[in-house]
């Protein structure tokens, strides 16, 4: 239920107290949590870091606390789902499949509104993925160890709010030398008018290597809010592809905090696709805190009709022999705005940093809009860094090429539409994820 | 085949062809020659449609139809192409897949079957012998990286795939060194027959010792000044374009006459 209320955080507060207890360690990393949220408040266009996006459609309404989800109990997870089940809410696997990328094999685990759902889950071989809920359950101790440690709720308000919420969301531990052959997919469903507050843990041991990617959907409009949050070690030498896929109702709210720290010598892969919600904000950060850490912070965000999807990144150079590589690339349509802002931060000790940076957008309507930011601070004085921004439209001269050759207008437009979109897909080397989004950028176009 | 009638154009308010008239019969070639600012890559433009002229008076019929009402890719279809004076650049999208939509599309308009990427590579592979090319120029996204030389043979390979009717190639000489201009000019005299026609735009004769036009025209001031056989392309490499500057209009085209 959404009901206008002008405390919407009296709503959280109630929920925040009604929340069943938990272990000692976390119910006080919960109430830190609260603690920043209540301190911070919902952040305003003043706040440097939200000067484009107005967040007051989340802050002005009060969403309830999402409770259906999947059990949590002591059944054992079935290794293979049957297709009759029906799960939480009425998902049905066959409705989970479609945002899958149609390759077997792969771990995939599904989440409705933010709890895991064993019923639409599947798994094959070693398990290196699981419900955070379970593990806090367990006691695994490496939850303790890092949870609530690397994603900064001190700055940020709504990785507060999603800290002084944390219940269930997913743990995947990878030992160190594992090489996990089959990516791992998180699904997170949403639907109905609530709020939730996934939350993931990611700790890859040195030297091992893994795919992760984490798509965000819905399967039908509605309103709702998801505010997730991604915790990411990448132990030395330790190599991880990371894909956040956030395809929300167009009706949605989404916030997505992905946040890595980086070990001496890892890599780390980032690649967000942001299509969908009413208004939306994606954040990855990155940390590279060791000796010649490598990352890649790519993206792509389409937008169209009333959207507002907002994109920030930070790369931070703590280390020194870090390269770091970053191309965003925005299609903005109707009256929609896109925002880019990507920080780069070079420490006074992160001397021989090559940083490259981008951020190109393409307008398709005139009332279309895109704010873009890149910004460097550099305070170390022996590095390469550059950045740069565009912002265009189609260009005619191009248009009329294709024309002259046979090609009409609208597939003029799609072709080269395309061509600026796919551009930056070519970066992803897991070859079912290019080109599934290859074929979604494609069919977004194709009139 | 195509009848230009009293035809004016520009850009905004500044007029550029100044009452053109031409005639071209299928299985001829004409030249359009004339010094810088002519006019003559406006007239390449305008039959081809470029949006940014504007036609101000007079007509083009084409086979009959009128040639202005169609949009750019309508003439295509039918048969127009022109090679361009600067081949544009496309990042992103392969020569394969561009020239592949663009056969397709021609052929679908015609009520044919599309061809899949197989029957497609089977067809270019000796289209791209005529030119001179890597069957490795197919990957590559369309005239990017490409030199001059290489851009002018892409855009006569794209000819000889798509197969017009109307050739109109613009200015395909300029940056051309000796070498390359004899390839172009060798696969735009295979491409000639007696159903199709060919309009040379260029401002150097040269170009027309290896493609020899039927008729030769000589534009100044937005007008056709001059008309004759090949052999007014030779008088004006002698003479330069000054001795035609302020001649008397004239209506052109010995099919006219014929």
């Amino acid at each position: 239920m959404t009901t206008r209320a002008p405390g919407a955080i009296d709503v959280y507060r109630q929920d925040f107290r009604d929340q069943k207890p938990a272990p000692k360690w976390l119910q006080s990393l919960r109430e830190h949590g609260f603690a920043r949220f209540e301190a911070l408040g919902f952040p305003t266009t003043k706040n440097e870091d939200w000067h484009f996006t107005s967040v007051s459609p989340i802050a002005e309404q009060s969403f309830q606390l999402a409770s259906t989800g999947g059990q949590i109990d002591d059944r054992r997870e079935s290794s293979r789902r049957k297709a009759d089940v029906l799960g939480p809410l009425g998902v049905r696997p066959a409705d989970v499949d479609r945002f899958g990328f149609g390759e077997p094999g792969w771990h995939t685990l599904v989440f409705v509104n933010g709890m895991y759902s064993p019923d639409l889950s599947t798994s094959s071989g070693a398990v290196v993925a699981g419900s955070l809920a379970h593990a806090i359950e367990a006691g695994n101790p490496i939850v303790e160890r890092y949870l609530g440690r690397i994603a900064n709720f001190d700055r940020h308000a709504f990785t507060a709010l999603n800290t002084a919420f944390v219940r269930d969301g997913t743990l995947i531990e990878i030992l160190p030398e594992a090489q996990i052959e089959q990516p791992i997919h998180l699904v997170f469903v949403s639907d109905g008018d609530c709020v939730s507050h996934p939350r993931n843990l990611i700790v890859a041991g040195r030297h091992s290597r893994a795919s992760v990617v984490e798509s965000y959907v819905s399967l039908r409009d509605s309103t709702y809010f998801t505010n997730a949050v991604t915790e990411i070690v990448v132990g030395e030498g330790a190599h991880l592809d990371h894909f956040k896929i956030q395809r929300e109702s167009e009706l949605a709210f989404h916030v997505g905090t992905v946040e890595a720290k980086q070990e001496a010598n890892s890599q780390f892969h980032s690649f967000s696709f942001a299509v969908g919600g009413s208004l939306a904000r994606t954040n990855i950060y990155t940390a590279l805190d060791g000796d010649a850490a490598t990352c890649t912070l790519n993206g792509l965000y389409l937008t169209d009709g009333s959207q507002h999807i907002d994109n920030q990144t930070s790369i931070e150079h703590i280390a020194p022999n870090c390269p770091s590589h970053e191309v965003y690339k925005g299609v903005l349509d109707g009256r929609s705005h896109g925002v880019f802002n990507g920080k780069v931060y070079v420490r006074p000790e992160a001397q021989k940093t090559d940083g490259k940076q981008s951020n190109n957008n393409l307008l398709l309507s005139p009332q279309a809009r895109v704010d873009t930011k890149p910004q460097l601070e550099i305070f170390a004085d022996d590095v390469k860094c550059t950045h740069g921004a565009t912002v265009g439209r189609l260009d005619d001269v191009a248009m009329f090429y294709l024309n002259s050759r046979g090609i009409g207008s609208e597939g003029a437009r799609t072709l080269l539409t395309y061509a600026f979109a796919a551009d930056v897909l070519e970066s992803i080397e897991l070859a079912a994820v290019r080109e599934s989004l290859e074929k979604a950028v494609l069919s977004r176009f194709s009139a | 085949m195509l009848e230009i009638n009293d035809l004016h154009a520009g850009i905004g308010d500044r007029e550029i062809l100044r009452g053109i008239s031409l005639r071209v019969n299928a299985g001829e070639v004409h030249a359009v020659m004339g010094p810088n600012g002519s006019g003559k890559s406006t007239l390449a433009q305008v039959l081809a449609g470029n949006p940014t002229y504007e036609v101000t008076g007079g007509g083009v019929k084409y086979n009959g139809q009128d040639l202005l009402e169609m949009d750019p890719e309508v003439r295509a279809q039918n048969g127009i192409f022109l090679a361009f004076q600067y081949p544009v650049e496309i990042p992103g999208v392969s020569n394969a897949y561009f020239l592949r939509s663009a056969y397709n599309e021609i052929r679908k308009a015609n009520g044919q079957e599309e061809v899949d990427p197989l029957e497609f590579l089977d067809l270019v592979e000796e289209k791209l012998k005529l030119v001179d090319m890597d069957e490795s120029m197919l990957s590559r996204s369309v005239n990017q990286g490409f030199s001059g030389g290489e851009k002018k043979r892409n855009e006569i390979f794209q000819m000889a795939v798509l197969a017009p009717r109307l050739a109109i190639l613009d200015e395909t000489d300029s940056g051309l060194d000796i070498d390359a201009l004899r390839i172009v000019a060798e696969g735009v005299n295979k491409l000639r027959s007696p159903e199709n026609a060919t309009i040379v735009v260029t401002h150097y004769q040269r170009l027309l010792n290896y493609i020899v036009p039927d008729f030769v025209h000589v534009l100044a001031n937005g007008r056709i000044v001059k008309s004759g056989g090949k052999e007014l392309a030779l008088e004006l490499e002698e003479k330069g374009y000054d001795w035609l500057q302020n001649a008397n209009p004239v209506a052109a085209g010995a099919g006219a006459r014929a």
